[in-house]
């Protein structure tokens, strides 16, 4: 009988703690009330191939000589690293900057209606880590990286 | 929240630079041991007289108070730049500028 008891009680607790981890896991995404064609989607994904497929829908692609990047290869702090691209690649109609091993890859993307292959921003990242340019040209993605060290992460609380 | 623009005259076109006042909160960070709810600027529009020439998806990886540059071509002085923001609140600003 007290074998019994302790088992009823096991499963109890286990499956507690699994609607526990559950519940603790929907928290920590961002807010699902988002615009309507935000790609939240490729903002939402865990690995660099994974957020490049759910913004391009595809992943394929092939380093390009003519994506230039203009970045310290030394961040102190990673909560405020300047990052800036530009490319001569004709037709370029979005580029994408990646932070590899941020936990979630996809920083941000600009849609190109007529401006030049030109982005800047300043972004977080978490730790040491390649970032990745995509530019999409002519229906085709093409890649840059470089890598950027980072002493203290920035995206810790 | 301030939105401001900048101008710059480079080769081939103008950059502009757009700066706004936002927390950017990534909805993991904690004070006094609470998480701050997630608050980040999603869509930023970049427009020349009235026409959209990019737009700028953000993610929460965007630093705070937010610095974002894009390079418009063939803007002649006079022109109008418009900068419209909105964030994952439904919260939205806006500035314009004559290229000068």
């Amino acid at each position: 009988m007290t074998n019994l008891h302790r088992r009823t009680f096991l499963k109890a607790t286990l499956a507690t703690a699994t609607v526990g981890l559950v519940a603790a896991a929907g928290l920590l995404k961002p807010t699902r009330v988002l615009a309507a064609d935000w790609p939240s989607a490729a903002f939402e994904s865990k690995n660099l191939d994974e957020a490049i497929k759910g913004l391009y829908r595809v992943s394929e692609r092939s380093a390009s000589g003519s994506i230039a990047i203009n970045a310290q290869p030394l961040a102190e702090i990673g909560n405020n690293v300047p990052f800036t691209v530009s490319t001569s690649l004709p037709n370029v109609d979005s580029l994408a900057v990646f932070v590899e091993k941020n936990d979630r890859p996809l920083v941000a993307s600009l849609n190109l209606k007529g401006a030049a292959g030109h982005f800047s921003l300043r972004m977080k990242m978490a730790r040491t880590s390649d970032v990745h340019v995509v530019c999409r040209a002519g229906g085709k993605l093409y890649t840059a990286k470089q890598n950027i060290k980072v002493t203290v992460g920035g995206c810790g609380g | 929240m301030a939105t401001k623009i900048r101008i710059k005259q480079a080769d081939g076109g103008h950059e502009v630079l757009a700066l706004v006042e936002h927390p950017m909160d990534t909805g993991q960070q904690k004070k006094d041991g609470v998480l701050i709810p997630a608050n980040w600027i999603q869509k930023m529009s970049f427009s020349l007289n009235g026409k959209e020439v990019a737009v700028a998806d953000l993610g929460v990886a965007v630093s705070a108070d937010p610095l974002i540059s894009v390079m418009i071509k063939g803007a002649k002085t006079g022109d109008t730049v418009k900068v419209n923001w909105s964030d994952n609140l439904g919260k939205t600003g806006s500035a314009e500028k004559k290229v000068g």
